[in-house]
């Protein structure tokens, strides 16, 4: 037991049958992370079925329609853990259908694994994988090759997909990129590395997922605290408390430490940091993710909502945001002029449509300026005005202060997911 | 914590998520209350309440689902961790809930009051407006869990409908809702069953004694443990003996199993968890062993 396991967190995303629920059993079983009583249970509903080998993609279906239908329809998180790392596995399905599911997945994924069949190659739904973990700003992408013991092992076919892959993507900007032969059904390349295909020279997947470098890709330089709540003790016995004003909140960027000058947004008003207290006590730094409460020299007028920055590195405070949409929701769509309710950190505002720029094919990546609206799955450029100013950053900077979700008043739906762009990139 | 790398250890980021969702929660819902049953999992999830608002007190009461059916130790522990910590208490009692005829007792030897805690809950939920209910379920529990939302909406009738749930992106959570329905929030979801052990040995936090091997009176059933205390309805041909037991779960004492073990510190708990091949629910649960959708369809109609 290590008390110094990190967490990798990743999304998994693959057409029908590509194998992506064997693989995840594989994961799971040669991880020694699925129980006896629950691998009795998947024996006996393959025998149920006839199957004549033991299912191991039944480990992975949650609900009764799944279980019914034999097809994955909503995320699912698993875990399982190695003496390195914790695992926290989003299974989405891959199904354009679905696209949703899999943008939610996606969001909070530090690595994502497309699964491509070697009989197959890159299929239009790899591209659409690929392109929505760019979307979603996943920083690691893994494209596991999957049936190899179908291809004979073949160096070259694995080759070929690469090559493919690796031309397509050139268009997508993937900072790390990862392609891995396996054989998810036998276990190649999965756990350990597989001796029928001595010609490939990396890590096992496993091996890969467990050494993968993710403390970078937080965004350690811009210093960004939304004020979650505000803590106010009053306790008539203790006078010691009877001044305390925390401002409680989870890290989106930087480093924060006491002493450090900051600015509240939206005042402009500048303060000093006084003490910062994590979950155990004061600590001398804060970082994402930490969930802290901030103590400031000066009494300013804090709530909810409000930002904390560095004066010489603020957010963006604007009303009109230009962001690529997810819509999400089945029973209407996003039109101009539409009204909603927009979350945003820790700040809800009213949002009206102002314009639909473009809508993506994510298959092809054509622009179409002339739609007018996004529906279910759908994915476009829109500006939005909102009701008071947002501190946001690009997308692609800062997830947490460039992603926003999109609410429907009447209903309380969560309707979109969206990525704020700087109109200059 | 490695400061070089600015690295987290797993439970400190599973708790920063945790007590983020609680502020967020308490942040936004008028009426959140927290779910304690005196159970491991409720334990931690008070434990990082107690954490998220420090040194002001917990904004919101606790209440425990009581199903008459409980060990005495656990119902200690809950009234000295209440007056502890100054929290107002609300009961949802299972036994009023058959006195005054919500809901009828099973009959035969294996009845369980577990199924019908729902009614109970819900009543309470109703009568004192909570519009949110922190919950201890884990997703690694169970697999209709694996599913579930953080904020996982309920409709004015207390269900839950799997197949329409709203879609849960980054740290940003959904918490609008109409008058009469409801939330239930579930800050420690990402957590497994080990995590939570590492935590509670981590924070030194104290546990109902009957998490630790002690000798008790047990007979066997469907393959189970149970304690022969009157709940358990112990039948002639059940023989009672005395066994070196431990619980993994805390609950109705009609459908609890005891496990066989002399693990009698936390380091010893750990140690047979992670050499233990046999889930939580799997090994102490009978009535998820009724049927593979039985959480399912128990959560559908608003349980826990
Ligand atoms: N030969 C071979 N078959 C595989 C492999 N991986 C998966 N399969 C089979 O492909 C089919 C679809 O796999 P499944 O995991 O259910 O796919 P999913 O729809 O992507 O979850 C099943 O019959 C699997 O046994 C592999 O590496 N080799």
């Amino acid at each position: 037991m290590s008390p110094r396991m990190d967490i990798l967190r990743f999304a998994t995303a693959g057409s029908v049958d590509d194998g992506k629920s064997t693989l995840i059993g594989r994961l799971l079983y040669d991880s020694k992370s699925i129980f006896e009583d629950q691998l009795e249970a998947v024996e006996r509903t393959s025998a149920d079925r006839g199957e004549e080998y033991t299912n191991l993609a039944l480990l992975t279906d949650g609900l009764r329609a799944e279980r019914e239908q034999g097809i994955t329809i909503d995320v699912a998180y698993r875990y399982f853990a190695t003496p390195r790392r914790k695992f926290i596995i989003a299974d989405t399905p891959g199904h354009i259908q679905y696209t949703r599911n899999m943008v939610t997945g996606a969001s909070t994924a530090d690595l994502a694994i497309i699964l491509v069949d070697a009989r197959k190659g890159i299929q239009e739904q790899s591209r659409r994988h690929a392109f929505l973990t760019t979307l979603l700003q996943v920083p690691h992408l893994v494209v596991a090759v999957n049936k190899m013991d179908l291809v004979d092992y073949s160096s070259e076919v694995f080759e070929r997909i690469k090559d493919e892959f690796t031309s397509f993507a050139s268009k997508l900007a993937i900072n790390d990129l990862t392609f891995i032969p396996v054989a998810a059904l036998h276990g190649d390349n999965v756990v350990e590395r597989s001796v029928n295909m001595p010609w490939y020279e990396g890590s096992s997947l496993l091996h890969h997922l467990e050494h993968v470098h993710i403390a970078s890709d937080r965004n350690l330089i811009d210093v960004r605290f939304p004020v979650q709540y505000v803590i106010r003790p009053y306790k008539s016995t203790d006078a010691a408390l009877h001044d305390y004003r925390g401002y409680a909140g989870q890290v989106a960027g930087g480093i924060l430490k006491p002493g450090d000058e900051v600015m509240h947004l939206p005042s402009g008003l500048t303060t000093t940091i006084t003490h910062i207290d994590g979950p155990n006590g004061p600590v001398e730094e804060a970082y994402p993710p930490m969930s802290v409460t901030l103590r400031f020299a000066d009494e300013i007028d804090i709530s909810r909502g409000d930002m904390i920055c560095r004066p010489a590195n603020q957010p963006q405070a604007t009303q009109d945001l230009d962001a690529m949409i997810c819509w999400m929701d089945e029973t209407r769509s996003l039109s101009p002029r539409a009204k909603l309710t927009l979350k945003h950190t820790t700040r809800t505002v009213r949002a009206m449509v102002k314009d639909v720029q473009y809508r993506l094919d994510i298959n092809t990546l054509h622009r179409d300026e002339a739609a007018s609206g996004l529906s279910l799955n759908e994915i476009g450029r829109v500006t939005l005005r909102v009701t008071q100013p947002l501190f946001v950053d690009d997308y692609g900077r800062n997830r947490l202060t460039g992603g926003f979700i999109l609410i429907d008043e009447a209903s309380n739906a969560t309707v979109a997911a969206g990525m704020i762009s700087n109109p200059l990139r | 914590m490695q400061r070089a790398d600015y690295l987290m250890s797993q439970l400190d980021v599973l708790e920063a998520e945790s007590i983020h969702i609680i502020r967020e929660v308490a942040a936004e819902f008028e009426r959140p209350v927290l779910l304690f049953s005196g159970g491991k999992d409720s334990i931690v999830m008070l434990r990082l309440a107690e954490k998220a608002f420090a040194p002001a007190p917990i904004p919101f009461p606790v209440m425990h689902v009581d199903t008459g059916h409980n060990f005495d130790e656990v119902i200690e522990y809950r009234d000295r961790k209440v007056a502890e910590l100054g929290l107002r208490l609300v009961v949802a009692s299972v036994q009023e809930a058959i006195d005054t005829g919500l809901v009828v007792e099973q009959k035969g030897r294996r009845a369980s009051r577990n199924s019908l805690q729902t009614v109970p809950l819900l009543n309470a939920i109703e009568k004192h407006e909570f519009t949110a209910a922190f919950g201890g379920a884990r997703r690694d529990e169970e697999k209709a869990r694996a599913k579930e939302r953080v904020v996982s909406f309920r409709d004015e009738f207390g269900q839950w409908d799997p197949k329409n749930q709203r879609p849960e992106l980054w740290n940003l959570y959904n918490t609008k809702i109409h008058r009469g329905e409801h939330v239930r929030v579930f800050p420690i979801s990402n957590w497994t069953e080990l995590d939570i052990w590492d935590y509670i040995r981590r924070e030194e936090i104290e546990l109902p004694g009957i998490y630790f091997s002690h000798t008790r009176q047990v007979f066997e059933r469907d393959g189970m443990l149970l304690a022969d205390l009157p709940p358990a309805n112990r039948g002639e041909d059940e023989p009672v003996f005395d066994a070196v037991v431990r619980y993994r779960t805390v609950g109705d004492i009609s459908c609890t199993g005891a496990v066989k073990s002399t693990a009698s510190t936390l380091d010893d708990i750990i140690e047979e968890i992670q050499a233990t091949r046999i889930t939580e629910r799997g090994a102490t649960r009978a009535d998820d062993r009724a049927s593979e959708a039985a959480m399912e369809d128990r959560k559908k109609e608003g349980y826990f």
